[in-house]
């Protein structure tokens, strides 16, 4: 009797599986329904929970506002919107489902390249263009076989971002010697510290040491006291802001008072709680947006925010924003609703004007696009500029 | 000279919370490993008592303190009480499960977040000679003294003490001689785990970040500072904590910051297997 049981549920399992294989060729389903649909495949829970929420209120701000004004190729655009749980199994069926079921022509998201990569097959089957507004992995977009012809990525990559900072030490800060304290256990602090120390050398500068620590370290005066005795211009410590905080508190406290240089892992209010804000003096770091911005599209932008949601947009709003008002410019643009249409219009994208920044699409499906460079007086933004190739 | 005055402040957290290690394990062989908890949870106390009463640093560590010690004593009859004559394997898992109860049940509360400790003491930086000492690092160093001071006191020359010797030594003897056996291991758990809350408090105020998982590390760590000096001895607890400090930090400042949790581990192994009894132990030992 066990064995049949066992048996019985090999049986249903393969069988759903087949079914589930099955649905792809219900899709495209929507051209005779009287709106568009658009997934949404987010983090809504789990650990970067954040991360997805905002960039969905972005997007929703974003085709609100174009729905108000009439919807795309004379219909209203419907947003799907699924949960992944912040997991990469997650992600690949709520996709599924979002293609197979739901009869969607683009998706947006999931928000972290890890997630985002898991979703690149199911794009593929099912010939559905995908978009992320903040995958940042070198290798989100290319992959072995040269690029992948249904994933796109609204934001600039970590390997420009640790080119852009090695090029503002250079020109901003006339820097010439750097010291690198990465965090050793991410990929992301891994990618910004090589092509920081590339490009800082190429420019003639020196890297006098480089240090290491891991996630959850919480005591880094060692390191900090054997760096002190160097001579440098500027720290540049790629990581993310719960040891970062720390790290600058430290360095402050012992005397350390060089520029500190980071990444969009510097971009949280977090920072500023942990290192206080006497600390947080002279550190830059790159980023997607600024809320500094004076360009009239951008105060448009964080106006129409505050009044939806009470609050200050940070950078996932901003991208998310921009993620749904470049689909529907890319449908715009297609001339029709359909996912092989769109997806050559997202490619060959030229000067889409974003809040993020105005960008072209390049080979890679990067968008090629400035990237801004915020600094930090008494921890809160005093200055940001705009950093270009 | 700087990465020394580094490590010892360092090493003055994992002495405080080996204490607590040594001396429970001292009176009934138990390795607490709810011990780091009972520390992280200390923290959290510690920034309740400063974010929503708007106490100073002294009244919150000594909230803390007596929090910690009764949720010491409080786990010592729930959980470990029952299991007085099992196995001492037994009661080691129900340590780590108490331990997982207390990462989760924190975790529950106050979300897996990072908080920041609010500031309560102004940090002010000294600088002797080309050593800078600030605010912070001498309270934990102080502190860290001073309760050392206090529990050597109340270990040799208080009736309690003189109880959790006589129990250490011999339970059933000690028992004969009239001694309230349960009730000297119930005090033993409090101070100990007062001293892990002391250490909470510090810790959060000397690097601003707290988290539910905050303990595991630190309390690995003063295991190994307590086994470095010998388990169940007190000053050994003290020895063990400030060496692996200090040669934690010397492995950051002078190799890679890296190796520095490696080599406090190779500590453990290189100790029980050369010298099991620890830096301190005797053949004929006094324990606590």
């Amino acid at each position: 009797m066990k064995k049949f049981m066992r048996v019985a549920l090999v049986f249903t399992l393969v069988l759903s599986m087949a079914l589930a294989g099955c649905g792809g060729d219900a899709n495209n389903g929507s051209a005779e329904s009287d709106t568009i649909k658009i997934g949404l495949n987010y983090e809504l829970s789990g650990g970067v929970a954040t991360y997805g929420q905002s960039s969905v209120d972005g997007i929703k701000l974003a085709i609100e506002e174009i729905n108000a004004a009439g919807g795309v190729l004379g219909k209203q655009v419907e947003l799907v919107e699924v949960d992944n749980k912040s997991d990469a199994a997650e992600v690949v069926s709520v996709a599924t489902k979002l293609m197979s079921q739901d009869g969607v022509v683009a998706v947006i998201g999931p928000a972290t390249s890890g997630n985002f990569k898991a979703e690149e097959p199911i794009a593929t089957q099912y010939g559905i263009p995908v978009l992320s507004g903040s995958a940042t992995a070198d290798d989100v977009t290319v992959g072995k076989d040269g690029v992948k012809d249904y994933v796109f990525r609204l934001c600039f990559s970590d390997s420009f971002q640790g080119t852009a900072m090695a090029t503002y030490a250079k020109d901003k800060l006339a820097a010439t010697k750097a010291v690198i304290v990465k965090d050793s256990s991410s990929d992301y602090a891994a990618g910004l510290a090589e092509n920081f120390r590339a490009t800082f050398e190429k420019n003639g500068g020196e890297i006098v040491a480089e240090e290491a620590y891991a996630q959850n370290d919480k005591d880094f005066n060692a390191i900090l006291t054997k760096i002190k005795k160097e001579s440098y211009d500027v720290i540049f410590l790629p990581g993310y802001y719960q040891e970062a905080g720390l790290i600058i508190k430290q360095a402050r406290d012992l005397g350390i008072t060089a520029p500190v240089l980071g990444a969009d892992g510097f971009d949280s209010p977090k920072l500023t709680d942990l290192a206080g804000t006497a600390a947080l003096n002279d550190v830059y770091y790159s980023n997607h947006y600024s809320s500094l911005d004076e360009d009239p599209a951008v105060t448009a932008f964080i106006e129409a925010f505050k009044a939806k949601f009470d609050r200050d947009p940070d950078a996932f709003n901003a991208l998310g924003y921009d993620c749904g008002k470049f689909i529907v410019d890319a449908i715009t643009r297609a001339g029709e609703a359909n996912p092989e249409k769109i997806k050559e219009a997202l490619a060959a994208t030229e000067d889409f004007a974003g809040v993020t920044g105005s960008f072209s699409m390049d080979e890679n499906h990067n968008p090629v696009k400035s990237i801004v460079v915020i600094k930090l007086t008494d921890g809160v933004q005093s200055s940001s500029e705009k950093v270009g190739l | 000279m700087q990465q020394i005055v580094n490590g010892i402040s360092l090493g003055s957290i994992y002495a405080l919370i080996a204490l607590g290690y040594t001396m429970v394990y001292g009176i009934i062989k138990l390795i607490n490993f709810a011990h780091g908890d009972i520390y992280m949870i200390g923290a959290y106390i510690g920034y309740a008592a400063i974010t929503f009463a708007h106490l100073g640093f002294f009244p919150a560590m000594v909230i803390s303190m007596i929090a910690c010690g009764l949720l010491g004593v409080i786990t010592e009859k729930v959980a470990y009480k029952p299991l007085r004559n099992a196995s001492r394997i037994a009661v080691l898992i129900t340590a780590i499960g108490v331990s997982l109860l207390m990462e989760y049940v924190m975790m529950f509360f106050v979300s897996p977040d990072v908080r920041s400790y609010p500031a309560v003491l102004n940090n002010k930086v000294f600088h002797i000679g080309n050593v800078i000492v600030n605010t912070q690092q001498i309270y934990i160093i102080v502190t860290a003294i001073v309760l050392m001071v206090v529990l050597q006191f109340i270990v040799h020359k208080t009736k309690v003490g003189k109880a959790m010797r006589a129990v250490s030594i011999d339970k059933d003897a000690a028992e004969l001689m009239g001694i309230k056996v349960d009730q000297t291991i119930s005090y033993t758990f409090a101070i100990g785990s007062a001293m892990a809350g002391a250490a909470g408090v510090l810790v959060g105020l000397y690097y601003n970040s707290i988290d539910p998982l905050m303990g595991i590390m630190p309390g690995l760590k003063a295991f190994v500072a307590a086994v470095f000096g010998g388990i169940g001895i007190i000053p050994g607890a003290m020895l063990g904590g400030l060496s692996i400090g200090v040669i934690e930090t010397m492995v950051s400042g002078y190799g890679s910051s890296l190796f520095k949790d490696a080599v406090v581990f190779a500590i453990l192994i290189l100790i029980l297997i050369l010298k099991p009894a620890g830096i301190l132990g005797k053949n004929t030992r006094e324990k606590v």
